[in-house]
Order: structure tokens, then C-alpha cells, then sequence
């Protein structure tokens, strides 16, 4: 079954990009009063596609926005002993743990895939948002990512094969707030940049609220008893703004030679010890 | 160390902070900015980081190598850099803040083209 849905989707994303595009060819000038004018217009019901920046709150380099590890009691998340083992093997390279950039072994540095829910809790940049009766379709910036958000009652597999982004299914909660479960990730993956980890049992929750017409929050809650005592909350009512159709998203791809490069001009260099 | 000559400040940067997250901090002595007037060898267009290098002198009129990591494309952008803002034997005033081990690398925060134009790498938050 899912063999056939990701060929479906594949198949489905550059069709809709495709007629993405053709919306494109309005004159920017009349695009620019219309945005204006649909900013001021009420929120759709059940619905929350459009192009959504997040700006740079997105970035998150210390951890997610409402929970950054900053080393603030409020911002301690409630590990289990099982949880703290996990976040000790993992090095960052940016918060109150990090190491020089030659020790991390943080996987997204390497050019890894962020896997899920990490991509909303780190470089989470413009994102295009696309929906059919059948799903939704999320476009990241960062890294060309795509996921694809189930809407068609469908339950989640009994014993999943675990994926870097896992297995979503959404509903709507009420007119306004689309709210999508996630579970069947992969292990190796952080669950944010300051190497907080995850275990095969982590369920996550995305609310999308479209608080009106050209705001878009996202909330995201983390659950996994193996790593944690309770839920917490990562994302709170993260703004996004929309943006006109005609927005063109640039590339942000980690490239694994340029990486390469990079490191043997400035990462190794940089990380040499005995140089100190 | 080697380029005393170059102008230090010691700041304390809590307006802004660098966009460059994807290799984090620890490396870099973010006490310091190093100001320095230099000729442009090499402006690296690339994902996940954009790098400069360039020549200048350091107070024994040695000419010193540097290598300099910029963010990625995407926010260089933002910030009015582009793939063509400089080539080699552009001269340049180049501020950025340098590794702590000694080596001639750094992290740039801003560059005055020969023109006065300035660009900053960072980004309010």
C-alpha cells in the first residue's frame, strides 16, 4: 500500500508545482494588491495552503523556539535516564554542548537527511503547502524536502518500517486548526539541532493554525516515553507569514563535495587542538 | 599571534547573531572582530556555506592566506550578496571574527566593497 502511495506522490508533486507555476505568470504588480488584499481577508476554512515564512525564527540553532537549550531550568526537557544516555552520545556543534566542527557527529552537518520532526525544529525556512482531497503536501526549503500528510481516514500501519520522516495523518480539529500525527521515524535521526534524541516509540503532534487570512502558527508537541517522563511542547504557535504565489523559493541544499570543502579549508583547520 | 597588527575590538554581540548555524560556534573566539584591508583570491559560491579568501598582510608585511566561511546562499541573498559580488583582486575591508587556534580562518561579519558599499553577514533575530 504505501509502496504505491509514495508512487502516487512522487507523481503528484511536480504536477502541482506545475500548476503552481502557471499561477505564476499573473503580473506581479496585480499579484502584490491581491496578496495585500486576501492578508486582509478572513481566514478559509480547511485550509492552509500558500507559501509560509516562518522568517528567521525558523532557524533555531539552539533548539526549537519554545524549548532551546540555552541552559535554562524552564528550557530542561524532562529526559528519562534512557533519554540523558542518548543526549550524551550525541556531540552538536552549536549550543551550551557544542563541540569544535571536526568532533560533532551531528548527521545533518554530514548532509544527512533531517528526518521528521527535526525539520521543524531546525533551518525551518519558507515552506509551500499544498493540499488535495486525498493529502497534504509539504514543500521545505531546506534541503528540497518533501512530506506528505495523509487526509484520507486512513490509519497508521500496525507495525511500520521506520523512515526518516515517518508516517503522518492529518485532520482537522475545527475550521481553522489541521492537527497532524506522526510516528515510525527513524532512530537516527535528532530530534533537534542540540542533539536531543528520539527513540522508534516517538509520536509527534503538528497543529497548524491559521490564526487569519496571512498567518499560519505551527505548534508542535513531542511524546516519547522511552527519552522523556512527559510530553513537551517544542514549537509554540510558531508564526508563519504568507507570501504572494508568485514567491520563488531559492535552493538551500546541503551539497556533500562542497561539505567536503568546506571542511578541508576551514572545519578541519579550525578544529586542529594542537594549534591552540 | 601572528597578526597582531590587524585591528581587534573585543564586542559582545547580543543585537545580532551570525546565520551561519550549521557548524556552530565553538571554534571561533567571538570575543574578537578582526578588521583588515585585503585583496580578494577566491569567493566560493556553495551549500551549506559560502567562504571567502583573501590576502592580507600582517604586521611583519608577511602576506597571510585567509580563509572565511560565510553562510549559505539563500541567506547571503537576503542579506544583498550575490554569486558576483566579488573576484579575485578585488580589494576589499573585510571584518570577521577569528578562529581560536590561530590559523588564518574566520567567520565573516561584514565587507566594505571598493566601491563603499557595505554588506553584513548577520542577521537580526
Amino acid at each position: 500500500m504505501f509502496r504505491f502511495s509514495l508512487a502516487s506522490t512522487i507523481a503528484l508533486v511536480p504536477m502541482l508545482m506545475l500548476a503552481s507555476l502557471v499561477r505564476a505568470q499573473t503580473a506581479p504588480s496585480q499579484q502584490a494588491g491581491a496578496v495585500k488584499d486576501q492578508k486582509a481577508a478572513p481566514a478559509p476554512r480547511h485550509d492552509i495552503s500558500g507559501i509560509w515564512d516562518p522568517g528567521n525564527g525558523g532557524i533555531q540553532p539552539l533548539g526549537p523556539q519554545a524549548m532551546p537549550e540555552d541552559g535554562k531550568p524552564e528550557h530542561r526537557v524532562p529526559y528519562t535516564p534512557l533519554g540523558l544516555e542518548a543526549l550524551d552520545a550525541h556531540k552538536p556543534s552549536n549550543g551550551i554542548r557544542s563541540v569544535l566542527p571536526a568532533e560533532t557527529n551531528d548527521p545533518v552537518v554530514y548532509c544527512d537527511p533531517q528526518g521528521f520532526p527535526r525539520e521543524d525544529l531546525y533551518e525551518l525556512r519558507t515552506t509551500q503547502i499544498l493540499q488535495t482531497p486525498q493529502k497534504v503536501v509539504l514543500l521545505y526549503q531546506f534541503n528540497k524536502i518533501w512530506r506528505v500528510v495523509w487526509t484520507d481516514g486512513r490509519e497508521f500501519p500496525k507495525d511500520p518500517e521506520p523512515r526518516w520522516f515517518g508516517y503522518s495523518v492529518g485532520k482537522w480539529a475545527n475550521d481553522y486548526t489541521f492537527v497532524v500525527q506522526t510516528w515510525g521515524t527513524d532512530e537516527r535521526t535528532w530530534i533537534d539541532r542540540a542533539g536531543r534524541p528520539h527513540s522508534g516509540d516517538l509520536r509527534v503532534e503538528e497543529r497548524f493554525h491559521r490564526a487569519d487570512h496571512g498567518t499560519l502558527e505551527l505548534t508542535v508537541t513531542i511524546d516519547d516515553p522511552k527519552m522523556y517522563t512527559k510530553p513537551w511542547v517544542a514549537l509554540d504557535r510558531l508564526r508563519f507569514e504568507l507570501q504572494p504565489p508568485n514567491y520563488d523559493v531559492r535552493e538551500m541544499i546541503c551539497s556533500p563535495s562542497e561539505f567536503a570543502e568546506y571542511n578541508k579549508l576551514i572545519g578541519t583547520p579550525a578544529s586542529d587542538k594542537d594549534r591552540q | 599571534m601572528r597578526n597582531r597588527l590587524l585591528t581587534i575590538f573585543l564586542g559582545f554581540l547580543m543585537v545580532s547573531v551570525p546565520l551561519f548555524a550549521h557548524h556552530g560556534a565553538a571554534a571561533y573566539d567571538t570575543s574578537k572582530k578582526i578588521t583588515v584591508k585585503a585583496t580578494v583570491t577566491e569567493w566560493f559560491w556553495a551549500n551549506p556555506h559560502c567562504f571567502l579568501r583573501f590576502d592580507a598582510k600582517d604586521d611583519k608585511g608577511n602576506v597571510v592566506h585567509w580563509a572565511t566561511e560565510a553562510s549559505n546562499p539563500s541567506d547571503m541573498v537576503n542579506l544583498g550578496w550575490s554569486k558576483q559580488t566579488f573576484k579575485p583582486g578585488d580589494e576589499i575591508t573585510v571584518t570577521f571574527t577569528p578562529v581560536k587556534n590561530g590559523q588564518p580562518i574566520g567567520r565573516i561579519q561584514q565587507v566594505v566593497l571598493a566601491n563603499g558599499q557595505t554588506l553584513s553577514a548577520r542577521v537580526v533575530l
